[in-house]
């Protein structure tokens, strides 16, 4: 019985992979805190990024869905008014800190933000609500800069004095493409030192240290270092349109490199003609809500109010630039249309609550499998770990959450998964009582179980399906697990389950069968 | 072990006696909800703010109302979960967490500590209630075709009607309940057809296997006796997935209270129930009536 030994085969190259999928799962869920402290932040975040990922309802956080108000802009601007917003929100959240925040948009034209792990909600509205402000500010020489930082270190110096575990801003810069960084792990510190009055006194009159956007550099993640004027040579307002565009002109530095192109209005037009004639070689930064975006040279006198901006952009660095410009002359008012908060020990008391019904329950079923079918029940039993062991691996390599809803669609999948066994044995048993010997009872059961089996469950998939199409948040990860529990239960109750059978009955010959 | 065994119940013979039962859990459903001025539709559906708060030391409801009223807020309280937990639900979504913490801070004298909150805008909840319609109507409509396909326009509108009949009695029995309709149960309710689809089939399919015996022509001085024997057939299945089915949900509603899904796995055990009931007692009895009358129509 060749074909038992490759179906085996099949399975249980399946069951390996499934299980090395899960594996960082394990790891990282049954770690103590102990543990993980000693482990480095990598490390734990590649696994946390191959675990299976919880929903917010289990781990607490914040979801909020947020729908920008286009009542307030013309028409044929209101087009792109969302990109806009996602762009100031991501830029918002990235600057809070929040830990993996989820920010994207609907289809139809809304945005979703989940934030784990956070329940200020005054602060998250505060953030989300107030209007875009898009600043062009002058930046200072790279040798004032430098001084500065020396100049800071030594008023730090005379303010800790012996304190050796106090680190100074050499310590913690880094030199990056011709200016300084900071690496994101050392930002908090950055931040406590400039933000005291004694280095605040010291500061160039007029000008205030502002970091750029994170970047990824040899030495990893890193934020440029800005000094800039605090006073902006102008504003979002005076922007008329900003788009992204390929390079045409004859410089072959830049020939056919992303570029962007930036109209002034007219009044934009004559200040940014003044600003540019008069601080060539200079840098102007492009500040959106007080994080640097970008910061070109001035290479030239612009007098049109028509200017481009050229970097070493990719072309989707150029696009969010252009966004960036635009959201500043166009800020659309957000509304939050939709905001749900779960506590994180609620998430924890339905995970725990969820996880001993489902234990209690799946037991139960075993027990009931067992005593009804006898020994084919210890077959059912071996159908329905694997259909689970399969399920949480497809979820895990397709990157799905386990939500609240999806819990109790597993330990539904849980009860409807018996039901292909049971429908199975069912039929079999009607073959032994006509009197068909073992062989041909589970050949003629399985065969004919199987279209039942199959059109049963298909009736089902095409609802899960309608929840996963149709259905948002809560539906929608009810209707994954339940999607992929029908699939993975064809998959053990089937093949699975008649492997063993063939086993017993084919190549063992039993003279009869447990059932 | 094996219960059921060579069951010959008549099911078919008193079909009367079900379309009776089933006619009057439909129509005590339906006056309940009409009663209760349709389900019980919660912040999901209808737009508001939700607050879900511990208190500590326990307040007692009372209090709670009465600070509230006197702050100036319309709000329905509820306890739930432990000692010294409710839910508050205020009709507007304008009125924030804080305020009503800090009002409730004063006026109870006990540490509040916001453990859920749930904000949805009137426009969103008209969203999700078309989108709620349009699933459970997709789906019906999606499985009446599949089910014409494989099997026959008969049996596909006697499921569908089971369906109808399954959502109702379900919904009508947990909003007498005073549950909450919220968007989890939608999928619920969205389960539960997959579900009770799931059981006419089987039936469907035991019966269609054994006309196949007969050919083109069916016997109808017969017809009611093959029926009839296609559900017992499947009598002891049906009864045994619904239980392999219903132990995990009553783990959960054992274990579970107090979380939102327990409201998820009461709708479903109650509807199993009459899923079950209905495609044992209707589905088939609905395509023999059928089944009989157009054949007389044609005779005639």
């Amino acid at each position: 019985m060749r074909s038992v030994l490759y179906r085996g085969l099949v399975v249980i190259f399946a069951l390996g992979i499934s299980l090395w999928t899960l594996w960082p799962t394990f790891r990282f869920y049954t770690m103590t805190a102990e543990e993980k402290q000693n482990l480095s932040s990598e490390y734990l975040s590649k696994l946390k990024k191959r675990s299976l990922s919880l929903g917010l309802d289990l781990q607490g956080g914040m979801y909020m869905v947020l729908e920008v108000d286009k009542s307030k802009i013309p028409e044929d601007q209101a087009k792109g008014a969302e990109d806009r917003a996602l762009e100031i929100i991501r830029n918002r959240i990235d600057q809070w800190g929040v830990a993996e925040p989820m920010i994207q948009k609907t289809e139809e034209g809304k945005i979703i933000v989940q934030l784990p792990g956070v329940l200020e909600r005054q602060r998250a509205e505060e953030l989300i609500g107030k209007t875009a402000l898009l600043e062009f500010r002058l930046v200072a020489d790279q040798q004032i800069l430098e001084q500065t930082v020396r100049n800071v270190d030594e008023t730090i110096q005379n303010l800790w004095k012996d304190d050796t575990s106090m680190v100074y801003l050499q310590d913690i810069l880094v030199s990056y493409s011709g200016g300084l960084a900071v690496k994101e792990s050392d930002v908090e510190n950055f931040k406590k030192i400039i933000d005291l009055p004694e280095v605040q006194n010291i500061l160039p009159q007029g000008y205030e240290f502002l970091l750029g956007k994170a970047e990824t550099s040899e030495e990893g993640r890193i934020r440029p270092v800005y000094l800039v004027k605090k006073e902006p040579e102008l504003t979002g307002a005076n922007i008329k349109t900003a788009n992204h565009t390929i390079f045409q002109g004859q410089d072959p530095a830049y020939a056919g490199s992303p570029i962007v192109e930036l109209h002034f209005d007219k009044k934009g037009a004559t200040r940014f003609a003044f600003i540019t004639g008069s601080n060539i070689g200079k840098r102007l930064a492009i500040v959106l809500d007080g994080v640097v975006q970008s910061a070109p040279v001035i290479e030239e006198r612009i007098p049109t109010g028509d200017a481009i901006i050229r970097g070493n952009f990719t072309i989707d660095e150029a696009k969010e630039l252009a966004i960036v410009l635009r959201a500043g002359a166009l800020p659309a008012p957000i509304h939050i249309v939709e905001e749900r908060t779960i506590g994180a020990s609620l998430g924890k008391d339905a995970v725990e609550k969820s996880l001993k019904a489902f234990v209690f329950g799946f037991i139960l079923v075993i027990i009931f499998m067992i005593i009804y079918y006898k020994a084919s029940g210890l077959v059912a039993t071996l159908a329905l770990i694997l259909n689970l062991i399969f399920i949480l691996a497809v979820m895990v390599a397709l990157k799905a959450t386990l939500t609240l809803p999806g819990m109790a669609g597993l330990i539904l999948t849980v009860g409807m998964a018996v039901d292909a066994n049971v429908l199975i044995f069912e039929r079999i048993r009607e073959e032994l009582r006509a009197g068909k010997n073992p062989k041909m009872a589970v050949d003629a059961g399985f065969g004919r179980a199987m279209i039942t089996i199959f059109d049963a469950n298909l009736t089902t998939l095409i609802a899960a399906l309608v929840l996963l199409r149709f259905g948002t948040g809560p539906i929608k990860g009810f209707g994954t697990v339940l999607t992929i529990g029908i699939l993975s239960n064809f998959f053990t109750a089937i093949f699975v389950a008649k492997i063993v059978f063939d086993y017993f009955v084919g190549v063992k010959r039993a003279q009869k069968i447990s059932i | 072990m094996e219960f059921l065994k060579n069951v010959r119940i008549n099911i078919i013979g008193h079909r009367k006696l079900f379309y009776a039962i089933s006619l009057t859990l439909v129509i005590i459903s339906a006056i309940g909800l009409v009663l209760k001025g349709g389900p019980n539709f919660g912040v999901d559906f209808k737009g508001g703010l939700l607050l879900q708060i511990k208190t500590e030391p326990p307040a007692e409801i009372e209090k709670v109302r009465s600070v509230l009223g006197s702050a100036g807020y319309k709000a329905e309280v509820q306890t739930f979960g432990k000692r010294g937990e409710f839910i508050l639900r205020f009709p507007s979504e304008n009125t924030t967490a804080e305020a009503i913490k800090e009002a409730l801070e004063t006026g109870l004298a006990s540490t509040i500590s916001i453990e859920r909150t749930e904000m949805v805008g009137p426009s969103t909840g008209r969203d999700l209630t078309m989108q709620a319609v349009t699933l459970v109507l997709i789906s019906m409509l999606l499985m009446l075709v599949y089910i014409w396909f494989r099997f026959d326009l008969r049996f596909g509108a006697a499921s569908v009607i089971a369906l109808f009949h399954d959502a109702i009695i379900a919904l009508g029995i947990y909003t007498m309940l005073g549950r909450e309709f919220s968007v989890p149960i939608v999928a619920a309710l969205l389960t539960l057809i997959g579900y009770s689809i799931n059981d006419s089939i089987v039936v469907a399919d035991r019966i269609r296997e054994k006309l196949k015996n007969f050919g083109k022509a069916i016997p109808l001085g017969k017809i009611e006796e093959i029926f009839n024997s296609g559900v017992n057939e499947t009598l002891s299945r049906t009864i045994i997935t619904s239980l392999t089915t219903l132990i995990p949900l009553i783990t959960i509603l054992i274990f579970a209270s107090g979380t939102t899904i327990f409201d998820f796995a009461l709708i479903l055990t109650i509807g199993i129930i009459i899923g079950t009931y209905s495609s044992v007692g209707i589905v088939a009895s609905l395509v023999v009536d059928w089944y009989k009358r157009s054949t007389k129509r044609e005779k005639a």
